[in-house]
């Protein structure tokens, strides 16, 4: 039997860290991520784990301390956001391109500047090309789900990828929610043991990890690297499978609520998803067929499949909660629109900039996003696709 | 009505502050105000520098040029400021995490080139801002919500570190101690290298609490019975000074500062020129 629980995003984070039992958890506190260590420190103060906790002196330490725990062979896992990110954005490529399946809680949370705590995406999304596979998790639940997957995916002997499991900076990570968990047993044989191929511990053969890697092989290196994450959208998929069959809850690459037969859509990612369903709800009992697709991972990218699931929609609005500065729109929106290209031309899209440093997003805002995709649909009129939603003109 | 210190010198718009009820944050950011006006500079040829955490909120109700930047991180940009506008007087106002951890580096940098830079450190023993993880200076044995036993780490004697690493001024005062900490601010301001003051505050919502210090007033009087001056301490015996911690002025020795002996390499080409 399931456990049923009352737990904030980080705890609930903090629960799957202890449950998981890694060799090494590493962290430096910033909000608002810092619970998830805190909690940590508890069941190691409480001898609940076995891991070893290292409150090192800046983030850039702490996935350091992950790279060299992982390269050792043991499992290793860090907690932060926003500028925590960012100081660790140097080692975040040397995880990934060693590759070294370390787990990591990212709390998202507006990149400074200016300085901001709550939350937005600039953090991970600012990261989206550093080699590690993203999950993104729209509650409390699926913080918890996807950070136990997150183990089995990156540490699968084709992918050996560190992997970012991101949720809500506050609104999902300081909110108690109900919550299901797994017994710790269950967990435990879930994920199974970590027994990597190579590894520095290893008497037998001893291997250097992150040597000077020059023109003659480093491009072959490289090329493995994006071979890896190719591969790894089949084995999300398979741990997906495998993780309903112990929990019932079904995970894919993104999720799809009421898409099927709808003429206009969102695709969104997160928090404001919940907010979103709501207004389809809304919408559905007018008769409005409106749609959303939730991404559940963004790397790597699920190109094909979400061209498959949005090929019907007549006109779709991209959210963003981050902004590229581009000048042309959002890093969703980029890759939206390059998915669409040549395979679902005909779809009239526009992109929202939305919620950037905890701006609210109400069901209104959301609502007023469907009713300008009905006049697009309705005029074929698109206008100007670079938009917002929620900000003072 | 504010005082008048403090209508000319804080953005009173800003006010009041968010630290908690009995942080000792409030009377050193006080005493530094007092110690620029009793040096007499001029508001406009100061620069103020934080990084991140309670004490770096500091600069944002200073009525000065400042400047808030990223954690640990305050001493790198001050080095650019000063280096850019040698006339400024650059100070730096961050805190024990701040300056020690995260920044660690940069503080022993800026030590060893002996920058005009004139660094306050709020040393409350945590880092509060995050909700009490202890941090390098939480004395070895003390608790913080990630060492809930007791943290194992040796702390860092911030002043013996920076005079170690090349400083040219170092002192400590406390909250407790304001005028002396005003005093102490004032010679620092007055040397033309760098000066390293630690200012010695309470944190009564995390490290008081975990490791029960008692209220605010307790931890003040904590630091008016432990703290003993320098040259009291001279006369005093290694039991007498068990437990108690020194304060005044550790060093104080001028030395050829970093921007003015890199004038004089500029000076020197332009000669030959």
């Amino acid at each position: 039997m399931a456990i049923r629980e009352r737990l904030s995003g980080n705890e609930a984070m903090a629960v799957a860290m202890r449950q998981i039992n890694p060799d090494v958890v590493a962290a430096f506190p910033i909000t608002p991520s810092t619970e998830i260590p805190q909690y940590f420190s508890q069941f190691v103060a409480n001898g609940e784990v076995d891991t070893e906790f290292v409150a090192v002196e800046s983030e850039h330490s702490a996935m350091s301390a992950c790279i060299g725990a992982a390269a050792a062979g043991g499992r290793a896992m860090t907690a932060t956001s926003a500028n925590g990110l960012a100081l660790m954005w140097e080692m975040l490529y040397i995880a990934a391109s060693s590759r070294l399946p370390i787990t990591m809680a990212c709390v998202n949370r507006a990149l400074s500047g200016p300085i901001n705590i709550h939350n937005d995406h600039s953090d991970s999304m600012g990261a989206r090309d550093s080699g590690w596979i993203q999950l993104y998790s729209e509650n409390n639940q699926e913080a918890y789900d996807n950070f136990i997957q997150a183990l089995r995916i990156g540490e699968h002997d084709d992918i050996m990828l560190p992997v970012m499991v991101c949720q809500d900076g506050f609104i999902t990570s300081h909110a108690v929610e109900n919550i299901e968990l797994l017994e710790d047993d269950k967990v435990k044989s879930f994920i199974g043991e970590y027994e990597p191929d190579h590894y520095m511990l290893n008497s037998k053969e001893p291997i250097g990890v992150g040597p000077l890697d020059l023109p003659a092989y480093y491009f072959e290196h490289k090329r493995q690297q994006a071979e890896a994450m190719k591969n790894s959208k089949k084995i999300i998929l398979e741990v997906a499978r495998e993780f309903e069959k112990l929990t019932g809850r079904k995970y894919d690459l993104f999720e799809e609520y009421k898409l099927n037969d709808a003429e206009i859509a969102l695709v969104i990612i997160n928090s404001t998803a919940g907010t979103a369903k709501t207004v389809v709800d809304k919408l559905r009992a007018n008769g409005v067929k409106a749609g959303l697709l939730k991404i559940r991972v963004f790397r790597p990218f699920p190109a094909e499949e979400i061209a498959n699931a949005l090929k019907h929609i007549k006109a779709l609005a991209v959210m963003d909660k981050a902004e590229s500065f581009s000048a042309v729109g959002g890093p969703l929106f980029a890759e939206i629109k390059s998915t669409l290209y040549g395979t679902a031309d005909g779809i009239k899209i526009v992109n929202y900039i939305y919620g950037l440093g905890g701006r609210d997003v109400k069901a209104d805002d959301i609502e007023t996003v469907y009713s300008q995709l009905s006049d697009i649909s309705k005029t074929g009129n698109i206008g100007e696709t670079y938009r917002y939603i929620g900000v003072r003109q | 009505m504010p005082s008048t210190l403090v209508e000319k010198y804080f953005r009173t718009e800003k006010l009041p502050q968010i630290w908690c009820p009995g942080c000792g944050h409030g009377i050193i950011t006080r005493s530094i105000a007092s110690a620029i006006d009793q040096s007499g500079l001029d508001k406009d040829k100061v620069c103020i520098v934080s990084g991140i955490g309670c004490s770096s909120r500091a600069p944002g109700y200073m009525d000065f040029n400042t400047l808030h930047t990223t954690h640990g991180r305050a001493l790198a940009f001050a080095t650019g400021i000063k280096l850019a506008n040698p006339e400024i007087k650059v100070i730096v106002i961050t805190g024990d995490g701040d300056a020690t951890a995260i920044g660690g580096n940069h503080l022993i940098h800026a030590c060893r080139r002996n920058i005009g830079i004139t660094t306050i450190v709020y040393n409350n023993n945590i880092y509060g801002m995050t909700g009490g993880q202890y941090s390098p200076t939480t004395p070895k044995g003390d608790k913080g919500t990630t060492a809930p036993f007791g943290n194992i780490d040796k702390s860092f004697d911030i002043c013996s570190l920076a005079s170690a690493a090349g400083a040219t001024y170092t002192a400590r005062a406390t909250a407790y101690h304001a005028n002396l900490l005003t005093t102490l601010v004032k010679n620092a301001l007055a040397n033309d290298g760098f000066s390293l003051v630690e200012a010695v505050s309470a944190c009564p919502t995390y490290y008081g609490r975990k490791n029960k210090k008692g209220n605010a007033v307790e931890m003040m009087e904590w630091q008016k019975n432990n703290a003993v001056n320098v040259a009291a301490a001279s006369k005093m015996t290694q039991e007498q000074l068990e437990g108690k911690f020194l304060i005044g002025e550790f060093k104080n020795k001028p030395e050829p500062e970093y921007t003015s002996e890199y004038q004089k390499i500029i000076d020197k080409l332009a000669k030959g020129r």
